[in-house]
């Protein structure tokens, strides 16, 4: 008999949630089949595009590397929670006006990349802006777009901070 | 409204003579004069908070409940039987509620001469076998449950080997496709004599993969006897058409839904296996299936840009007129025929120049691979590399700069039949706009020295792009004057519901947040046609614009009685009906109108009509490159690249100009790191993922400028609009070529252009790296 799977209990968006997490369960996994947060997007399902980059205690991460054992009292963000009461987050806003995607896929994780960035660099410099997007693949070739949308995302959150 | 007329009655699918929209009122066509408020103006994607917010729902992203996942098991073998297949401890895994393969699965047609599951395996990972389980991982430990006896054949890799006599074949009739595709006009044979120079080379081009983020599949549940598919395609209706006829099933049975989906890129334009094999897992286990492909799928069953081996006379005068093309090409199709948008590299040697003599011949090869399917402007971008490099080279051999060189062998007609085109200037165009952007100069000589050597190219093409009959739109308008218009197309990530949302706009009088476009749906809206061929605006935006223009009259007619005016008299323009010549302050808004009548509801119905009789409609471009190549290293960088297109009157200039970039960056990947590698000993994929497959990332793309044209092209629909998804992708290749050349005075003749490939021709000099040309 398999050994009955762990429970492991973390904060989604602010929510605490519990995952019955078999060993192989990453943290993708858990997040778009059990807690159905499909916003967070899988691709390679190995490391390689970056399309599945959440927030791991602030951290950008990607979570189809991450075990979900290993989340046990960490607090992960998704795309889904990073606006607040209807209003979008800079990175978001900055996306749609700098036109930072096509078909869109990739847009969760490269959002979430650059939200990781300026947490934790709030003003950065614009090889900065590309080292955190350098892992996030874009098929439809919106990189430009991006590296804009990660210019004014900083101006936007700046004008948030100050008004 | 009668929408249609039908000629004569027509087998599989119509062609624009047969089937033709005779009675509708003729629209005024926007033409460069036109005044337009919404259409010519940027505006944001129409979908971007969805998009941004992760609430976008893609096929991948579908949960119904009691979903299941499923999982395919792959040839591991290039060419095999299976000779014996036991899936019962895989049916017997907790968890699994399906298992399908050749001994349990319906015998269903798949592509010429297979089936969905064929004993015959002809590439490593073609579909052996089929599960549907509670999980994904459960799905991936019951594929590995599944026994499987494989009968190794002799299988053959490469295309060029595989034509000659003694090659392992893939079936009995041998392993050419069809008989070789002839086109002559004029004399090549007396074209070559009559010229004074002659270029006279090999090239090859590499396998390519869309590797579109979102991988194909989709989401399968039925309800009794009607089945739904969420699918990750490009045509909800063929897609529902195809399934339907492998299924047995009425089309109204099936219904097909896609509305947002992660890539595309020609690959995604038929049905694919899995969209049979989750109906049929759905059907068994009486649960909805999901069936996306993992990664490594991705790269090895569902299409790639076809290998070519082209080589190429080209003869000119010593004025640098053409007297003669001729070229023979090879290309590879994998091991199956899959359907939709031909890859014809053929193409552009019979119309992009004016010559008189010329001849190509194409023939198409199997080999044990993947099978081939369209990528974006396939055989364009093939052809570009071999034609548009022996132009530069005929360019340097006659001492003409490479532009003027295009400039005397101009057409401002199509060589195929003889029409003039609609936009005659517009290549001209395209030629002065990237010239003056870039600050073209001519080639440098003597060559650069140092180890960092820059140098510039150029490169020109031809595309298609008319959009064509028949496509379909309606619109609604609604009580409070808002409107819905539904049309059966899909927005695959290009802009299309935001297009065609300001075409709508514009011609109703309406600003964009009073309007809405509903896509992606065969239950709800009309026909429209697969998007691919760069011709979604072209097809479905006058259908929109007729369709608006339709309820608008019906609008008109109503106010008439509102405001005490006849219809020829009322305007719509923000919103509002305005009665002209009379003072601003009896406009009444248009909600007020729609109420007033309300609840009945006025309906405009829009057909997409035929092309113009007697031109050709065509998109036309150029690009400029600039490179710089580390003669130490073999590395190349691209500093930067002019981009100039036309596609007619641009809609909305923000969609465009990402389409261009968009291409471009897909064509730096092509020319200088993408490209698959099969070990030919094993006939396997090394590099099916993401991490050896090398697509462009942030760090490999310079500043891409779009030189805009934006000449509207009226005569070729009533709204002036052309493709532009697929062409910017077509000059890159060659353009970093000519400038690889123009830095270090060495050509590369075979894609990709890796460093590795530049090395060695570093290595062996000028002398070497200049191919001894092939006699005549």
């Amino acid at each position: 008999m398999p050994k009955k799977p762990e429970v492991v209990t973390l904060s989604v968006n602010g929510v605490p949630e519990s995952v019955a997490a078999e060993p192989r369960l990453t943290l993708l996994d858990a997040l778009r089949d059990e807690l159905r947060l499909t916003g967070t997007k899988k691709v390679c399902d190995m490391g390689d595009c970056g399309s599945c980059t959440v927030l791991v205690d602030g951290r950008a991460v990607y979570s189809c590397l991450t075990l979900v054992m290993d989340c046990e009292g960490q607090e992960i963000t998704t795309i889904e929670g990073l606006s607040r009461d209807g209003e979008l987050d800079p990175v978001q806003r900055a996306f749609i006006e700098a036109d930072a995607f096509q078909c869109g896929f990739c847009t969760p994780g490269q959002i979430m990349s650059l939200r990781g960035l300026l947490n934790a660099t709030p003003t950065p410099s614009d090889a900065e802006i590309k080292r955190a997007v350098t892992g996030n693949l874009c098929r439809c070739g919106a990189y430009l777009n991006i590296v804009k949308a990660g210019h004014l995302a900083v101006e936007l959150q700046w004008k948030v901070a100050t008004q | 409204m009668t929408m249609l007329h039908i000629d004569k009655l027509r087998r599989g699918h119509g062609t624009e003579d047969e089937y033709k929209v005779v009675e509708l009122d003729p629209l005024p066509r926007w033409g460069a004069d036109a005044a337009l408020a919404i259409v010519g103006r940027p505006h944001v994607r129409v979908e971007g908070t969805e998009k941004v917010t992760g609430r976008a729902r893609y096929a991948y992203d579908m949960r119904l409940p009691g979903q299941l996942f499923a999982r395919v098991l792959r040839s591991p073998l290039p060419h095999a039987r299976i000779k014996r297949i036991d899936i019962s401890k895989a049916e017997a895994l907790p968890g699994v509620h399906a298992v399908l393969c050749v001994e349990n699965a319906p015998e269903i047609g798949w592509y010429r001469d297979s089936f969905v599951f064929d004993r015959t395996l002809r590439f490593a990972g073609e579909e052996v076998a089929a599960v549907a389980a509670e999980s994904e991982r459960i799905a991936d430990d019951a594929i590995r449950l599944i026994e499987v006896e494989y009968e190794s054949l002799p299988f053959v890799i490469d295309f060029q080997e595989a034509l000659k006599p003694d090659a392992p074949k893939l079936r009995e009739a041998g392993n050419l496709v069809d008989e070789p595709k002839v086109y002559e006009r004029g004399h090549v044979a007396a074209g070559l004599r009559e010229a004074d120079v002659v270029v006279d080379r090999v090239y090859t081009t590499q396998v390519a993969h869309h590797n579109c983020l979102e991988p194909h599949g989709c989401t399968a549940d039925w309800e009794g006897d009607r089945l739904t598919l969420w699918d990750s395609t490009q045509s909800v209706f063929d897609v529902r058409q195809q399934v339907a006829e492998k299924l047995g099933l009425p089309e109204h049975h099936v219904r097909v839904v896609k509305q947002f989906m992660g890539g595309g890129f020609g690959s995604k334009q038929i049905a694919w296996k899995h969209d049979v094999i989750a109906a049929l897992l759905s059907q068994r286990s009486g649960r909805p299936v999901q069936l996306m492909l993992d990664r490594e799928a991705e790269n090895l069953a569902v299409g790639n840009r076809n290998p070519t081996r082209q080589h190429l006379r080209l003869g000119a005068k010593r004025d640098g007129t053409l007297t003669a093309i001729a070229v023979e090409i090879e290309q590879g199709a994998g091991a199956h025929m899959a359907g939709g948008e031909g890859s014809e590299t053929a193409g552009m040697y019979q119309t992009l120049y004016r010559c008189p003599n010329v001849r190509t011949e194409q023939c198409v090869v199997y080999t044990n691979t993947g099978p081939a399917v369209a990528f974006r402007a396939p055989g364009h971008v093939e052809a570009a590399f071999a034609l548009e490099q022996a132009m530069d080279e005929l360019a340097r051999r006659l001492e003409i700069d490479p532009i003027e060189l295009r400039l005397r062998n101009y057409t401002e007609r199509n060589q195929l039949e003889e029409e003039p085109y609609t936009s005659p200037d517009s290549l001209r165009l395209c030629y002065q706009r990237a010239a003056e952007a870039f600050g073209w100069r001519g080639y440098q000589r003597p060559p650069a020295t140092g180890s960092k050597r820059r140098g510039i190219g150029f490169a020109a093409h031809d595309w298609g792009g008319s959009g064509y009959p028949p496509g379909y739109a309606w619109v609604k308008l609604n009580s409070d004057g808002t409107a819905d218009v539904v049309t059966g197309t899909q927005d695959i990530g290009t802009g299309t519901r935001t297009a065609l949302t300001q075409v709508a706009a514009e011609e109703l009088g309406l600003s964009m947040d009073s309007v809405d476009l509903h896509l992606g749906d065969t239950a709800n809206g009309p026909y429209a046609p697969v998007s691919s061929g760069s011709a979604t605006q072209a097809t479905i935006g006058p259908a929109v614009r007729a369709a608006a223009a339709d309820a608008k009259k019906q609008l008109l007619e109503a106010a008439s009685k509102y405001l005490e005016a006849p219809p020829e008299r009322l305007r719509v323009r923000d919103g509002k009906i305005f009665v002209e010549g009379e003072p601003e302050d009896r406009a009444v808004p248009v909600g007020d109108v729609t109420a007033a009548i309300a609840p009945h509801m006025i309906q405009g119905r829009g057909a997409r009509g035929p092309n113009p009789e007697g031109k050709s409609v065509r998109t036309f471009g150029a690009q400029c490159v600039e490179v710089e190549v580390d003669v130490e290293t073999g590395d190349v960088t691209v500093l930067r690249v002019v981009a100039s297109h036309d596609c007619g009157r641009i809609i909305n200039p923000t969609m465009v100009e990402a389409q261009v970039i968009g291409a471009v960056t897909q064509g730096i990947g092509y020319a200088l790191t993408e490209g698959r590698v099969v070990d030919e000993r094993f006939g396997v994929v090394l590099n099916a993922n993401l991490e050896e497959y090398k697509v462009p990332t942030v760090a490999d793309v310079p500043p891409i400028e779009h030189a805009e044209v934006n000449v509207p092209d009226p005569e070729a629909n009533p709204t002036g609009a052309k493709g532009i998804g697929e062409p910017p992708l077509v000059p890159t290749a060659p353009a970093i070529a000519n400038a690889i050349f123009d830095a270090i005075g060495v050509r590369a003749y075979d894609l990709p252009l890796s460093r590795h490939r530049i090395f060695e021709l570093l290595a062996a000099g000028p002398a070497g790296g200049e191919r001894a040309e092939v006699s005549a």
